[in-house]
């Protein structure tokens, strides 16, 4: 009772708010509300707009109306259609290679690894997160570029590479996003408790067959974890196929081909990504995995 | 245990060696052609010179470069450190009406692609605020870096927050202090590790954000990636942009060595 009176004499407003939570939730969330809902919301519900609007013809500028024009444009011009279809392919089989390497990774390190391996390959897998994205499309521009080292490497075995194409492409991208699989993988494997191998070895289950029936019905919601960041970060990429893509094209470069000379092409081209994205997240949640991320 | 044939247990650590063979060969590749004597970067590399670290150490696009990604990732981090805060702070204390709504606009910025993120901000800029006589230039590059940067300082600070003990925060309260007071004292001291941690981790997002940044740098303004972007596509790749990266690889490592430490430190504490 003292300390309230004191604290309600000297304090008059933190005793106020301490009274009501509904004041204090409120001045908490006023500021990253009003941040994220008028700076983002905002820029991303504009960008739906704009993907109603019109080019000028003449003055080239950006006038508001109401058309379809440049969904149609993007669901009906071939060349749109195919960029659709060869990013969200792309993005599949990146997700994919990831899944196939990460899982015996993710056994390795968990299950057989002596502990400062597994420390070491931990942290050896988290460090390239961190290298800089734009810094390893060009190291992998310098691997794979006509004159560097895959060809010679490959040199004495009389393998060339593919130059840069839709292959090199997926590799990149796999090259950028595998930790984000990795490290989830890794995690759901060392989470197994180690009795369930007995138990299964005991019944006369090979290794293989544990891990097929045992590993990997535990560990999909952590590859579903991993996939929503392998595909949706591969869907937005377009430097990758810059750099390493020769003349290819994803979702992305058209976007940003668009978004000085047409911007109403490229809002309409934007939510296709988005669409996609959104497909995935639903489909990655009737399977239940996304609670548990 | 898992009992593997010896067979199996070599097909998996070969795979495993693949795989390390992979993320490590082009940073290795990258970092011995930044002493790469030629103009043009390849393979096998000739003879070995550091006449473009020389080089790169006095010119001034790449020190001007440098500088505006280090004033962007401040700013985008100060923003981002408070918003974030703000944003753990009211997510662990309450449980309100739309609470995973809120927690979905937190990951959205670095949810969605960095392409629709920044389409989105330029879109905004100059074709909403432009023709309403706003110009944000260089202001409109560190909001767009600190939306994005939020998730960072949230997560590590949500994460603090939810393992402390509430029974402190009324024990001062009971003892008179106020709600500042308690922060400062009391609140502040216990999750700033985490808070450090989050921030730095800020920082090294923005300093390596692309995407976005492309869409909303003002005109003539390059930050280290966007330099490196530029030089990149230049038909002779100058051995130049290979010391710039390879800087770049070992600032980033910074962060995440300091973060790792405060990590450390916070387990200590405990």
């Amino acid at each position: 009772m003292m300390t309230e009176t004191i604290s309600k004499q000297s304090r008059p407003l933190s005793s106020f708010l301490l009274r009501r939570a509904k004041v204090r939730l409120f001045s908490l969330l006023a500021l990253p509300m009003t941040w994220i809902v008028g700076v983002y919301i905002v820029s991303l519900f504009l960008l739906l707009i704009t993907a109603f609007w019109n080019v000028d013809p003449f003055t080239s500028r950006v006038s508001p109306g109401f058309n379809l024009d440049n969904f149609e444009l993007v669901l009906t011009v071939p060349a749109y259609i195919a960029t659709s279809i060869r990013t969200l392919l792309i993005a599949l089989t990146v997700t994919l290679i990831c899944i196939l390497f990460a899982v015996p990774l993710g056994i390795y390190m968990a299950k057989i690894a002596k502990p400062w391996v597994r420390n070491l390959l931990a942290v050896a897998i988290t460090l390239p997160l961190w290298a800089g994205y734009l810094v390893k499309i060009i190291a992998m521009r310098l691997v794979f570029t006509e004159e560097g080292f895959f060809n010679w490497a490959m040199a004495p075995f009389g393998i060339r590479g593919p130059g840069f194409s839709v292959p090199i492409v997926i590799l990149t991208l796999t090259y950028l996003w595998f930790p984000y699989m990795a490290l989830p993988v890794y995690t759901a494997i060392r989470q197994i408790p180690p009795n369930l191998f007995d138990a299964s070895s005991d019944m006369g289950a090979k290794g293989f067959t544990t891990v097929n029936r045992v590993v990997f019905p535990l560990i999909v919601p952590a590859v579903i974890a991993g996939s929503v960041f392998t595909f949706s970060l591969s869907l937005g990429d377009y430097l990758a196929a810059r750099f390493t893509g020769g003349a290819t094209q994803m979702i992305g470069s058209i976007i940003a081909q668009n978004i000085n000379l047409n911007p109403p092409v490229a809002a309409a081209y934007s939510m296709i990504p988005i669409l996609f994205i959104v497909i995935y997240l639903m489909v990655a949640r009737r399977t239940g995995s996304l609670e548990r991320m | 245990m898992l009992r593997l044939s010896r067979l199996t247990r070599f097909i998996l650590i070969s795979i495993v060696g693949f795989i390390l063979l992979f993320m490590y060969t082009p940073l290795f590749v990258l970092i011995l052609n930044s002493f790469n004597e030629s103009q043009i970067s390849g393979w096998p590399i000739e003879n070995f010179s550091t006449k473009w670290w020389i080089f790169a150490k006095d010119y001034q696009p790449i020190r001007d470069a440098l500088l505006n990604s280090v004033l962007v990732a401040s700013g985008a981090m100060v923003i981002a450190s408070i918003l974030g805060t703000l944003f753990a702070f009211a997510m662990k204390s309450f449980d309100f009406f739309g609470k995973s709504t809120v927690n979905i606009l937190i990951v959205l910025p670095i949810a969605l692609p960095g392409i629709v993120t920044g389409v989105a901000f330029s879109n905004t800029y100059s074709n909403f605020l432009s023709p309403a006589g706003i110009n944000l230039g260089y202001f409109g590059m560190i909001v767009a870096h600190a939306t994005f940067c939020i998730v960072m300082v949230f997560n590590n600070v949500f994460a603090r927050l939810r393992r402390m003990n509430p029974s402190l925060q009324e024990a001062s309260a009971d003892l008179g202090a106020g709600l500042w007071q308690t922060f400062r004292l009391v609140t502040f001291p216990q999750f700033r590790t985490s808070f450090a941690a989050g921030a730095l981790l800020a920082f090294a997002l923005s300093f390596d954000e692309v995407v976005v940044t492309i869409f909303t740098a003002p005109p003539g303004i390059d930050t280290l990636p966007l330099w490196i972007l530029k030089e990149v596509g230049r038909p002779n790749q100058a051995s130049v942009v290979n010391v710039v990266a390879t800087v770049v690889i070992l600032l980033s490592l910074i962060p995440v060595y300091v973060s790792q430490r405060l990590a450390r430190a916070q387990e200590e504490e405990r």
